[in-house]
């Protein structure tokens, strides 16, 4: 690396990006660590920054209080086909949008943008009542259908759209002049084009119904149908304070996975983010 | 002339030559046709989930907010504006009103300035800065909920923080306890979660600044500090709108952090619009005066994107 810092300058700014960093670092190696440590190290300051010996036994009260294991299900499997839903729903408009001359299209497209205008928590009481009405309050339903249909699909297909503008017209024309229909040239040549902005969409999306937390606590009342973020505020005593070793321990539970394939994947993940994700 | 070719399986191309016009067929199934069909299709999920999932409940909402609606006790009558006219007599709706510009600008200032620093630091010409970024982007990937329960812990009075706070000598208040140390303690662990989204919007700007301008700028020998307001600044500020727009509409949107780290508290010192709406309709079970605090959300939420995007032509240094 050739660099134009002197020596002293580049000292100077490690120092501050590494004490910048600790806020940042901290607090999640704090959070596996302690979740093996006994709840009395938990305490402990300075902590300790590697269990003394390893406690499971933290991780053994989360699944005994708490139905957990299927409340991660629940999260994983709802956030899971909320993506792949969103995906399917955002590259066909996004597509459509970009790409198809159709009547009406100006018109339809801004009617869906002003699901960008809506915040999901203003429609929160209505959509509780609607739900309610036909009887899927307590049920998945509104976790999967309103992410993937509603508001926070809108940004996925505006994504998409903008994504899609970029592509060459001569694609599609050497497409057609194959005889693919719109479907086919969609599926067969756009679609695999596009794999950039569906990754970034696909980790918005996930990353969004992972974190939900609003719409699980209104929409649902019964402990096994709970998703992870609803879960791991429920670990309390009798007397409502929290109990810091089985929160730990299932809050690293819920965040470690995720941070895994981050680590695995961190350029696809940041680089994918900056540059297709929000762009234009 | 149609071109004649003979492709490999011996069948001949009678396509029309480009610019020749093809053989008149008047044909219904045109492929203006076919495609007014497909574009329809392709965009019917989305637009039916808009209609369903955005548009009804919008107008809902509206409906909602000019009834006296409480769910528990099976009341839904029409009152017209009251609603609106409790609104302006809510004596808590100054202190909400407040939080909520007191959240929403401090994150806004915090995280957009913080990205930009860290964006800047980690595109100096620095060995590792790949490892730093992805430090700095991680707690992005975290759980919002299990990242606000660790803030939580080390923030009790005899959390880490204080702890730090200890071996420097002060004496740390009970953070999540103090009125404005509550406040401020949400708006930070809210930055350090999702201040890495920006950073890497930041960081992807930055390195789209051509290096010659800093020559040039270096030549006419002006500062470090001067290149960063002249060159950098200008040059980025179509990222510096859409990252305040995005970080305005997260900001008013703020949920669980409060839910989880002060449920409102200490007092009303941090219930935020969204909190309070929450409060009164699925804990007081209001739903009539909540649909109107959702108006409220609604018509704020609209008047800063539109006066953000109004004020992209002063700020914003080119578009394209």
């Amino acid at each position: 690396m050739n660099s134009r810092l002197p020596l002293r300058a580049r000292v100077a700014l490690y120092g501050v990006i590494c004490l910048l960093a600790v806020p940042f670092v901290f607090p999640t190696w704090w959070m596996i660590t302690s979740s093996f440590k006994p709840v009395a190290d938990i305490f402990a300051f300075p902590p300790s920054l590697f269990p003394d010996d390893l406690s499971f036994s933290a991780y053994r009260r989360v699944f005994e209080l708490q139905p957990f294991a299927r409340q991660y299900f629940n999260s994983a499997y709802i956030a899971a086909v909320v993506t792949v839903g969103t995906l399917a729903v955002s590259a066909l408009a996004g597509y459509a949008f970009a790409r198809i001359r159709f009547r009406g299209q100006q018109f339809l497209f801004l009617v869906v943008l002003v699901g960008l205008l809506i915040p999901s928590e203003v429609t929160i009481v209505p959509l509780f009542q609607l739900f309610n009405s036909v009887g899927l309050v307590d049920t998945h339903w509104p976790l999967i259908l309103v992410p993937m249909l509603g508001a926070p699909s809108v940004l996925a297909t505006f994504i998409m759209r903008q994504f899609f503008i970029t592509l060459p017209a001569e694609l599609e024309e050497a497409a057609r002049v194959d005889g693919l229909g719109r479907l086919a040239t969609f599926w067969r040549i756009a679609l695999p084009l596009a794999r950039p902005a569906l990754g970034a969409v696909a980790i918005f999306t996930f990353l969004h119904s992972w974190n939900l937390y609003l719409e699980p606590i209104v929409f649902l009342s019964s402990p096994e149908k709970f998703t992870l973020p609803q879960a791991l505020t429920q670990f309390v005593d009798a007397y409502g304070g929290p109990m810091w070793d089985v929160q730990l321990s299932a809050a690293s539970m819920t965040a470690l996975p995720v941070l895994v394939v981050f680590v695995l994947a961190q350029r696809q993940f940041i680089e994918g983010l900056a540059h297709t994700g929000l762009k234009g | 002339m149609p071109v004649l070719t003979d492709d490999a399986a011996g069948r001949v191309d009678t396509r029309p030559a480009p610019g020749e016009n093809p053989p008149q067929r008047r044909a219904w199934w045109t492929s203006r046709r076919r495609d007014q069909l497909a574009g329809l299709l392709f965009v019917t999920p989305q637009l039916v989930g808009t209609a369903l999932f955005v548009l009804l409940p919008l107008g809902l909402v509206v409906w909602y907010s000019l009834h006296e609606w409480n769910v528990l006790a099976d009341t839904f009558d029409f009152v017209g504006t009251d609603n609106y006219r409790k609104l302006v007599d809510d004596p808590n709706l100054p202190s909400v009103l407040r939080s909520t510009a007191y959240f929403s600008v401090g994150l806004v200032v915090l995280n957009l300035g913080l990205a930009l620093l860290l964006a800047v630091l980690l595109n100096q010409k620095l060995r590792g800065t790949v490892v730093f970024r992805t430090l700095f982007f991680s707690p992005v990937v975290v759980s919002l909920v299990a990242w606000t329960i660790v803030w939580g812990f080390l923030l009790q009075d005899n959390g880490g923080v204080n702890g730090v706070a200890g071996m420097v000598g002060a004496d740390g208040p009970n953070w999540l306890r103090g009125e404005w140390t509550a406040m401020l303690s949400v708006i930070v662990v809210q930055v350090v979660k999702n201040v890495g989204l920006n950073m890497v919007l930041f960081l992807a700007a930055l390195q789209g600044v051509p290096a010659e301008l800093y020559e040039a700028a270096r030549v006419e020998g002006a500062s470090r500090w001067t290149q960063f307001r002249r060159i950098t600044v200008p040059l980025i500020s179509p990222t510096i709108l859409l990252t305040s727009i995005i970080t305005v509409a997260g900001a008013l949107q703020v949920f669980a952090q409060i839910a989880v780290l002060t449920q409102g508290g200490p007092g009303t010192s941090t219930t935020v619009l969204v909190y309070y709406l929450y409060q009164q309709a699925f804990q007081f079970h209001q739903f009539g005066y909540g649909s109107t605090l959702s108006v409220l959300l609604f018509a704020i939420v609209l008047t800063l994107t539109v006066v953000q995007w109004r004020m992209r032509r002063r700020w914003v240094f080119h578009e394209q």
